[in-house]
């Protein structure tokens, strides 16, 4: 099968969109956090890459050209934020000063683990960005010297986590503001968490959106001031 | 053809933010510096919304397709990743759930400082009336 489909631009790419449909189709039909369109097309392609013995490279040769979009789409993240800027510029300090807590919370517990639990070290590396966007993170690992795959892995957890039980745990220790409980869940669980705030409501949905854009940008500042201690 | 304008001033910014990334020494990704300008721009009027927002919404609303290849990469990391299992699980399950408490608990306890603030001067307002 690699023979045939390694001359194939069209195979990935084909390959690549069918399953995303068969996702997100499913996550229409049953509306569950859990059911990320990205997750069952990842599944069904594996399975369908390892039932007919075909190599990551011969599909990677067509779904590359779906990669090098990634760059353009993250630079537009900057539209959302920008229709936002309204919300941030009415509570500029709230929204900073607690997305830096966070960011600086989540760095401290990786250095801590690496320390005290003497965990490993390019696990640690390929943590550190896991809590902001994959447009974010993905590019983080690589200057950390990480493994992309365990960043997917963490990024896809603390995602799907936050959503499920976000709003719920919020509630139940008193954070009940929805523009804390946006920052939250937006800071911890990135784009997907924002997906849970969009059924939560409009203000949910924005202090979402502008967390994400802002965690991920502390982000990038405090992990290559952190890695000095790795 | 519009999109295909608005598609050619993402690229354009994109392509900024690429040099930026190689001519600057920071460890900062190229697409940063990018969506960083693209702020700016909008910010300050230079770039009107309009020329952008349409392709730009479009390229929004794929972005999650566009990892589909990363992702699958996972393929090649199944042993490595099974190793770390648990350590990955439990680790990011716990950085999760602190992250998000810190956050939403400093946000809180500004907003509630804010609103007791609020009350305390209408009140005293009130009581100054009378």
């Amino acid at each position: 099968m690699n023979e045939f489909f390694s001359e194939s631009l069209l195979f990935g790419f084909t390959l690549s969109v069918a399953a995303y449909g068969v996702g997100f189709a499913v996550q229409k039909k049953f509306k569950k956090a859990f059911l990320n369109p990205l997750i069952i097309a990842m599944l069904l392609i594996i399975l369908f890459l390892k039932i007919f013995r075909i190599d990551y490279e011969t599909y990677d040769y067509g779904a590359k050209y779906i990669t090098y979009f990634i760059q353009p789409a993250t630079v537009c993240l900057a539209i959302p934020l920008y229709k936002q800027v309204e919300v941030l510029k009415k509570n500029p300090l709230t929204v900073l000063v607690s997305v830096l807590a966070g960011c600086i919370a989540h760095v401290l517990i990786m250095i801590g683990s690496f320390y005290w639990l003497q965990l490993d070290e390019t696990v640690i590396r390929s943590l550190l960005s896991k809590s902001v966007t994959l447009a974010f993170a993905l590019p983080i690992t690589e200057e950390l010297g990480g493994i992309g795959a365990i960043t997917i892995v963490g990024l896809t957890i603390a995602g799907i986590f936050g959503a499920v039980v976000g709003p719920g745990l919020l509630k139940a220790l008193k954070i009940t503001d929805p523009v804390a409980q946006g920052l939250g869940i937006g800071a911890s669980s990135h784009g997907v968490g924002c997906g849970r705030l969009v059924e939560l409501g409009e203000v949910y949905a924005a202090m979402g959106t502008v967390s994400v854009s802002v965690a991920g940008i502390l982000t990038v500042l405090i992990v290559n001031i952190a890695v000095m201690w790795i | 053809m519009k999109y295909i304008f608005q598609t050619g001033i993402i690229f354009a910014i994109t392509l900024i933010g690429e040099i930026l990334a190689g001519l600057l020494p920071l460890p900062i990704p190229g697409s940063i510096y990018g969506l960083i300008l693209l702020f700016l721009l909008l910010l300050t009027g230079a770039l009107k919304l309009k020329y952008v927002e349409g392709a730009g919404n479009f390229f929004l609303t794929i972005l999650p397709f566009l990892f589909i290849s990363n992702c699958v990469s996972l393929m090649d990391s199944m042993e490595l990743l099974g190793n770390h299992a648990i350590v990955i699980v439990v680790l990011t399950v716990v950085s999760t759930l602190v992250v998000m408490v810190v956050t939403g608990g400093v946000a809180q306890f500004f907003i509630s400082r804010r609103k007791k603030a609020e009350v305390k001067e209408a009140t005293e307002g009130g009581a100054e009336h009378e």
